[in-house]
């Protein structure tokens, strides 16, 4: 991991760093690493991964529901914490000129 | 004092008349109030709390009430509200009001079990973090030493339970984050099962490990909690669709299953506790080794066996942990784009320096370092070798659970492998935090039920916690093994002194 990572995972991320910032995150990163390297000496050939807990137990199907309305329309409670709107849209800077 | 009854007492004063929810809230607004240097609580509106304690005082009048009626809580702030703000602990959520009430919050309130909502606790920001430093808001005080840390994630809730601002308090568990504050603070706090409990309305960290449960004085309160909290719930796509439990079904059985049986020499007869000897290796302080000991031996005068097991892969489940939950959470934060809701930074060029700018300024650094890291492991080149991995480690550890689980009815070792440690300590380097969440994470990895329990004090004066492992869906025998000890023991009825010395520091103030 090098500092052109750091800066590739900030675009990645959508975070703005600094190259101060980005120096001090390399070194926690790869300290972390460090860390995580270990895994590498466990031998997990022909081990399923396991990405739900309780597919240790039981057979898991995504659930389904009726297609039914369930919602109320809310949409001015709904939009109330939004930054910036205007008549029922979210307002964003210019995207297409 | 009504601050240092539990939930059962309250539930019985409020039944026979001795006292109104009004007046409860009343008590437990004027402590926080008092005791505001703490900073335990993130949001409190009294007229908010007021309005829902009578209209539980109106249900008790007419007859309606349930066992958790008119009895006030905490919420810790991950949980959203549509009354007070729900930040996480976040800058990037300051000052956010939730359209919605999470479900845990909507069946504990008054059109659920009528209890009291005092507010929103404290938190390391998004849950991420084991010593509540990283709030956005400044960290909540110990107790039990105010120069200390609380733990966290829900530090607050553990803070204002322990100081007696609130008799029980909500917390989230996703690597340690209810056990761990709750071993800290001197209270019972306990993870269930994943998919036990809602997630509907918890502010997401890592999905597939995080879970609510109940942090409260003792076993007893917690099952009244989980009473309420608990069952399916078709909001969560991953709540499990069981049907409703009564938590508190054990209590006052011994292990037979014979009630009143709790009251014999040795209730816990046939019970079988495995203790893991990798619980018990190097880093391990040597006072909570021994309070922990002692705690299983007092088990074994109960009537229970020891039996060693091994949990060969509990180093592991650190950097298992620490690729997991920041990939989930990588993914789950990418919503916080200033666009619907949350933090939106003032000056920009265009819609991507929007994003990326509101975002660097809305999160704190530990969230920014999880979300890279996230990023990191999700990447292409890198997925096979640290995602995959660890999600098949994953597996390893929880198959090594239902090996020892052949051997054990519960598994028993230490919280965290010191108590809490002083304020500033270790937040300069994450990796020496990462490293005391050691004996947690594998619950959380493996989606089992765990709990904290108070076993006693270091030469300090601090508590020391007890973990208690159990198999899925075990909460109820769980619940009762930790209350047949509270029977027998006296930790965790101590409370800290603090009052003076608040007053002495001025701090914060």
């Amino acid at each position: 991991m090098n500092i052109e990572d750091i800066k590739h995972l900030a675009i990645l991320s959508s975070l703005e760093i600094n190259s101060d910032e980005a120096n001090a995150t390399l070194n926690q990163l790869q300290t972390i690493f460090t860390l995580v390297e270990r895994m590498q000496a466990v031998d997990t050939t022909g081990v399923e991964p396991l990405f739900h807990p309780i597919a240790m137990i039981q057979d898991l199907a995504q659930p389904l529901r009726q297609d039914a309305v369930t919602e109320q329309n809310n949409r001015e409670a709904n939009m109330a914490a939004a930054p910036a709107q205007h008549e029922g849209l979210f307002l964003v800077p210019k995207v297409i000129e | 004092m009504w601050h240092q009854k539990t939930l059962t007492e309250l539930s019985e004063a409020l039944s026979t008349g001795k006292v109104t929810s009004v007046e409860l809230t009343d008590h437990f607004l004027n402590r926080i109030l008092h005791f505001a240097d703490l900073n335990a609580f993130l949001d409190v509106n009294n007229d908010f709390s007021r309005k829902q304690a009578q209209i539980a005082d109106e249900k008790i009048k007419s007859g309606k009430a349930g066992p958790l009626t008119g009895i006030p809580l905490a919420h810790k702030d991950v949980f959203v509200t549509r009354e007070w703000r729900s930040t996480a602990a976040s800058n990037m959520l300051e000052n956010y009001v939730s359209p919605f009430d999470a479900s845990v919050v909507e069946r504990l309130g008054p059109d659920g079990a009528g209890m009291v909502c005092l507010g929103k606790t404290n938190m390391d920001e998004f849950a991420m973090g084991s010593s509540n430093e990283n709030s956005a808001f400044g960290y909540s005080f110990n107790p039990w030493d105010i120069d200390r840390v609380p733990g966290g994630s829900s530090g607050g809730s553990a803070v204002a339970v322990a100081a007696g601002l609130a008799p029980a308090a909500t917390g989230t568990d996703t690597g340690g984050s209810i056990r761990q504050p709750a071993s800290f603070c001197g209270l019972t706090g306990l993870k269930p099962t994943y998919g036990r409990v809602s997630r509907f309305g918890m502010i997401a960290y890592a999905s597939s490990l995080d879970q609510a449960g109940p942090m409260a004085k003792n076993a007893k309160d917690c099952a009244l909690l989980m009473n309420a909290m608990g069952g399916h719930d078709p909001r969560d796509s991953t709540s499990l669709d069981m049907p409703a439990e009564n938590y508190s079904r054990h209590l006052g059985q011994n292990w037979a299953g014979v009630d009143g049986g709790s009251k014999e020499e040795k209730p816990l007869a046939g019970l079988r506790i495995g203790v893991p000897k990798e619980f018990f290796s190097e880093g391990l302080s040597a006072e909570v080794r021994v309070k922990v000991e002692a705690a299983i031996a007092e088990y074994e005068k109960l009537g229970a066996t020891r039996v060693d097991v091994s949990l060969p892969k509990t180093e592991l489940s650190i950097p298992v942990y620490y690729v997991l939950a920041p990939a989930e959470a990588s993914s789950n934060l990418s919503r916080y784009d200033g666009v619907r809701y949350g933090h939106r930074a003032h000056d920009y060029k265009d819609l991507a320096q929007m994003y990326s700018r509101s975002r660097s300024e809305g999160f704190g650094a530990e969230v920014k370092r999880r979300i890279l890291i996230g990023s990191y492991v999700l990447s292409q080149g890198y997925y096979d070798a640290y995602y995959l991995q660890a999600q098949r480690i994953r597996r390893i550890i929880a198959d090594d659970f239902q090996n020892a689980f052949k051997q054990c009815d519960v598994i028993m070792g230490p919280v965290a492998p010191n108590t809490a440690w002083k304020i500033g300590e270790k937040s300069k380097d994450p990796v020496q935090m990462y490293l005391e969440d050691i004996y947690t994470l594998s619950a959380n990895l493996a989606g089992l039920p765990a709990m904290s329990i108070p076993c006693g004090f270091d030469s300090e004066h601090m508590p020391v916690g007890l973990q208690m492992i159990g198999n899925y869906f075990s909460e109820a025998r769980m619940l009762q093994i930790a209350d047949i000890y509270q029977d027998k023991t006296d930790w965790h009825k101590a409370e800290p002194e603090f009052g003076s010395v608040l007053k002495k520091r001025g701090v914060a103030a």
